[in-house]
């Protein structure tokens, strides 16, 4: 019997987003509350759309699909309300602060040592079928559980209401506003343009483009294709297939005879590279930038710019003497 | 060869360079990039309904928020800059190199969500290094804040990205292996997360080299700063 599953975690999200959109409705901000209250039915049925897909009727992923398209026509809509920072609000959160100290450190951290705990303990328990979970989805669960578990600290601790939580989530959440989720239709975008054949394409461009003859020609060719279907994919994991078909495997290691875990890794690596310099993966480049109040959406891929081009460097270096 | 889905990348570089909402690009890029495959608009609709339940597990981080949330408004941000603004030979480079030690080795271990920009750089090490910047120079302005709050969030993603691929059951691995496997080629796993050593050591001394230059930075600007008063 299995009763623990990922899609808890899910419908748990779901129910955040419902709470946030109903505080938009409530301050009539109509175009927040429409693009939270799609998400988030996006994310309570989102079981229920793929059940019904698996048995043969699609129009539950249709709709679903006209969601996805509104999301991005709201999401030009969208404008920050006012945060009042007030010199009072200030010293309050100063008295706060002195007044709990180290404590406020404890829910914090819960967080990411709940979710290790977690993590570590699924191979020796064996209720609700968590041993036949996979490694992700029991990491997602593991996370969900010490968030929940955080929340509850943070409430006992500062002595807070849920209403409070949800008001608090809702500032977040408006500051992130549609950056919150790039990180989906980005992942989407890639499985799209891989249903669609993009990368084939590019592989066959790029293979048909350089002298083959050429073992640096092809080292070049394939790194710079790691790189730039890494920064057009915001991933690199979609740009390996590809290059390592369109390039690595025929040309470098089938002409050039290349050491294929050496260069298999470094590609990947090379691959990385790219990550950092790229908008499109934005759970780690876009995403913060906005968590973090920086005014220039591309601040993070700007402080990133010297290490991606050093470690590029360095990874053309290795790859030339090691992978062959 | 059908090239003609290639311009739904051409929607994403015009739709960035012209600083059109990106989630708006993104949405075109992939209605453009599936009609020019050949789709209907029924099979169009749902794929990207379809891929984007798929992509849920990206959104998780939002239950980290309310924790965050209450813990910002009950000062967490200001008790942690007090904090390292109390301990004297704990400087700014000590703090990122020592986060990115710490989570490039968590990596390898497989311990990627342990960290991140929602759970730990907005709460801890943001304020964190904002405070160790001010212990240099008390008069930090927008821009200096702002550029240091950025480089926390580089130290991050360094030490994630470059620490993660020598762990053997980490997706990378498992995916270089796969390809290979089904090219026909067995490799031993542990081969593959071993070339990854030499550049995740590269990664951490190019970034901690950063660190350092970027804490002289701050030193020489105080400098000018006062031979200007």
């Amino acid at each position: 019997m299995t009763f623990l599953r990922v899609e808890y975690v899910y419908w748990l999200c779901g129910l955040v987003l419902v709470a946030c959109a109903l505080r938009e409705l409530r301050a009539k901000r109509f175009a927040h509350a429409t693009f939270w209250g799609i998400l988030a039915a996006i994310f309570l049925l989102g079981d229920a759309v793929k059940s019904a897909a698996t048995h043969g009727s699609v129009l539950p992923q249709q709709l679903a699909g006209i969601g996805v398209i509104a999301l991005g026509l709201i999401a030009g809509f969208l404008r920050r309300a006012p945060v009042a920072d007030s010199v009072p609000d200030r010293e309050r959160r100063a008295a706060s602060a002195a007044r709990l100290g180290r404590r406020l450190f404890v829910p914090a951290l819960i967080i990411p040592f709940g979710t290790l705990v977690f993590t570590l303990l699924q191979p020796f328990v064996h209720v609700g079928g968590i041993g036949e979970l996979g490694r992700a989805d029991a990491t997602l669960l593991a996370l969900g559980l010490a968030c929940v578990l955080a929340t509850f600290a943070a409430l006992a601790l500062t002595r807070a209401r849920a209403h409070d939580a949800i008001a608090e989530t809702g500032r977040l959440l408006d500051a992130l506003s549609w950056a919150a989720l790039l990180p989906m239709l980005l992942a989407m975008l890639g499985a799209v343009f891989a249903a669609t054949g993009v990368g084939e394409a590019i592989a066959h461009l790029t293979a048909a483009a350089i002298p083959v003859q050429s073992r640096l020609a092809c080292v070049l060719a394939f790194a710079a294709g790691m790189v730039a279907f890494t920064v057009i994919m915001g991933n690199a994991f979609a740009a390996f297939p590809v290059m390592m078909a369109g390039v690595g495997l025929p040309l470098l290691i089938g002409q050039h005879h290349a050491h294929a875990a050496a260069l298999g890794a470094l590609g990947m690596l090379t691959g990385y590279c790219g990550t950092l310099l790229t908008p499109m993966a934005a759970n780690f480049n876009i995403v913060p930038a906005a968590l973090l109040e920086l005014r220039d959406p591309n601040g993070v891929i700007r402080a990133q710019v010297p290490t991606a081009l050093w470690l590029l460097a360095i990874n053309l270096l290795l790859i030339w003497f090691f992978a062959f | 060869m059908n090239y003609w889905p290639l311009l739904g990348v051409a929607v994403v570089v015009a739709g960035f360079a012209l600083r059109a909402n990106p989630a708006l690009v993104v949405v075109v890029a992939a209605i453009v990039s599936a009609l020019l495959s050949g789709l209907s608009i029924p099979d169009l609709l749902a794929l990207l309904g379809a891929k984007f339940i798929d992509s849920r597990n990206l959104l998780v981080l939002l239950l980290t928020l309310p924790t965050i949330g209450l813990l910002e408004h009950a000062g967490l941000r200001e008790h942690a800059a007090n904090w390292i603004a109390r301990m004297r030979n704990f400087t700014f480079a000590h703090l990122l190199i020592g986060y990115l030690a710490v989570r490039q080795i968590l990596s390898m271990f497989g311990l990627t969500g342990i960290a991140g920009h929602a759970q730990t750089v907005r709460p801890l090490l943001a304020p964190m290094a904002e405070a160790a910047a001010e212990k240099i120079d008390p008069d930090l302005d927008l821009d200096e804040r702002v550029r240091i709050r950025a480089f926390a969030a580089a130290t991050d993603n360094t030490g994630l990205f470059f620490g993660e691929d020598i762990f053997i059951a980490f997706g990378a691995v498992l995916l270089i292996y796969g390809f290979y496997e089904q090219n026909g080629m067995v490799l031993d796993p542990r081969r593959i997360a071993l070339w990854a050593a030499p550049t995740a050591i590269a990664a951490f001394v190019v970034q901690s080299i950063r660190a350092i230059k970027f804490q002289r930075r701050l030193h020489t600007q105080r400098d000018q700063g006062r031979s200007r008063e």
